[in-house]
């Protein structure tokens, strides 16, 4: 049968894994930042901020990621994706550390992956990682992503995914995720 | 006791909490009262579980037997576990699981708030990181307290109720034992005296502001720290566990 693998291909990724990583971690750090957050693939794990340090321990990968909420699902996908991107680049001993600390925060996305979100219909964070209307209840300045009306209600402070709450365009009437400040 | 010993049953405690109120959370998944609830819930029941992972995670870590926070999680009985009466007490009505949710959040907010400036960083690290989460949840459970207990005579008779039914359950949560006293003298735990004053603040005002009574009772149902607990976490177990007994060492 045709679709049966061939054993050519399977000692090809052999050949190259005996080979000495020939790849600084700085160039590794720039491949990974290509892999897309499996929740909101419009930006990347880089851009996130879920990407956070890569590091050549003799011929240990060790890539340091952090987790935007404490139960993130998408970690392990993510963690998984990048074990499949180095193979592929025939990078295999890599180990994935998940850090707690410094905490993750909205502040570490920046204005153009903030565009991106907006682009893709999803409210970006505001500036400040400190809400300090949060337990006050006080309403903030959103801007609705269709139609820019910041004519908005909240529908829900938790959405589809843990850093996401659900909103309501007044004008438009379409609904909208908004990417909640932590 | 060593500090060692003492910081694995801390671990323990705060994992084991975080985790059982998680499950409950959980059962209200395809339950809930209205979608976007029942998309609430289960967002705070994933981070209260993804915190207790991370939690029980180091509690295996610094017990140093080789076992994991899955082992911790799965393969431990009753009498093991360290978690807080009022996180395995049934969801009941939405009163009761509002009124659980809220009593523990702000315990949580606290407790998590002082656990910031632990001497131990990883403990430290995992208490600035879930205080960012909880923020949420007391806001969302707060809101709810006023809906409900300000809201119609059925509602608020039932919140009346669910605070009633679990008031006895908070008495133990600022209870210390040697445990606390020799990770407070660390400088690693913090003196629940503290947390037990800006808790009973925070939850005097948001109760009365519901229009809500504080029982006039005194009595305390106590024993988790010595893994004394109420039937109800018996049932929880074997729900939770019973995959992972019945096909040992299963993977994804």
């Amino acid at each position: 049968m045709s679709s049966r693998p061939q054993r050519r291909d399977l000692l090809s990724v052999t050949e190259i894994s005996n080979k000495m990583p020939n790849i600084t971690a700085d160039q590794i750090f720039q491949l990974l930042s290509q892999i897309p957050d499996p929740e909101i693939p419009v930006i990347n794990i880089n851009e996130l901020g879920i990407l956070r340090d890569v590091k050549w321990d003799g011929e240990l990968c060790t890539v340091v990621i952090t987790p935007t909420y404490s139960g993130c699902p998408a970690m392990k996908v993510i963690e998984d994706d990048i074990k499949i991107l180095l193979k592929e680049k025939g990078i295999e001993n890599v180990k994935v550390d998940l850090v707690y600390s410094p905490a993750w925060t909205t502040d570490w996305i920046n204005d153009e992956a903030k565009e991106k979100l907006r682009a893709y219909g999803i409210a970006p964070p505001e500036v400040t990682s400190i809400d300090k209307g949060l337990l006050l209840g006080k309403a903030r300045h959103l801007k609705c992503p269709q139609c820019n009306s910041e004519n908005v209600t909240m529908i829900s402070q938790f959405g589809s995914t843990a850093c996401k709450a659900l909103y309501r365009c007044n004008d438009c009437k379409e609904p909208f995720d908004y990417f909640k400040c932590i | 006791m060593t500090t060692q010993e003492a910081k694995f049953q801390y671990l323990l405690r705060l994992g084991d909490s975080n985790l059982i109120i998680g499950h409950r959370l959980s059962e209200w998944c395809g339950a809930g009262p209205i979608l976007e609830e029942d998309i609430a819930l289960i967002n705070i029941a994933l981070d209260f579980v993804g915190n207790a992972t991370a939690l029980l995670g180091y509690a295996a870590t610094v017990e140093g037997n080789g076992r994991t926070e899955d082992d911790l999680a799965y393969l431990r009985n009753e009498r093991e576990f360290r978690n807080l009466l009022i996180t395995e007490q049934p969801n009941g009505d939405y009163a009761s699981t509002i009124t659980r949710q809220f009593l523990y959040d702000v315990y949580t907010f606290y407790l998590y708030e002082a656990l910031k400036s632990s001497k131990d960083e990883t403990i430290a690290a995992l208490a600035v990181k879930s205080h960012k989460e909880v923020t949420y949840h007391l806001r969302h459970t707060t809101e709810w307290m006023y809906r409900l207990g300000d809201g119609t005579a059925e509602s608020h008779e039932r919140m009346q109720n669910a605070i009633n039914d679990l008031w006895m359950f908070t008495g133990e949560m600022f209870d210390m034992d040697e445990v606390d006293q020799i990770l407070i003298k660390e400088g690693i735990a913090p003196d629940l005296n503290n947390i037990k004053s800006q808790w009973e603040t925070h939850v005097k005002r948001v109760i009365a502001e519901a229009t809500l009574q504080i029982p006039t009772y005194n009595f305390k149902q106590k024993g988790s720290k010595e893994g004394k607990h109420s039937e109800h976490l018996g049932f929880l177990l074997a729900e939770m566990q019973s995959v992972h007994r019945a096909f040992p060492g299963a993977k994804w």
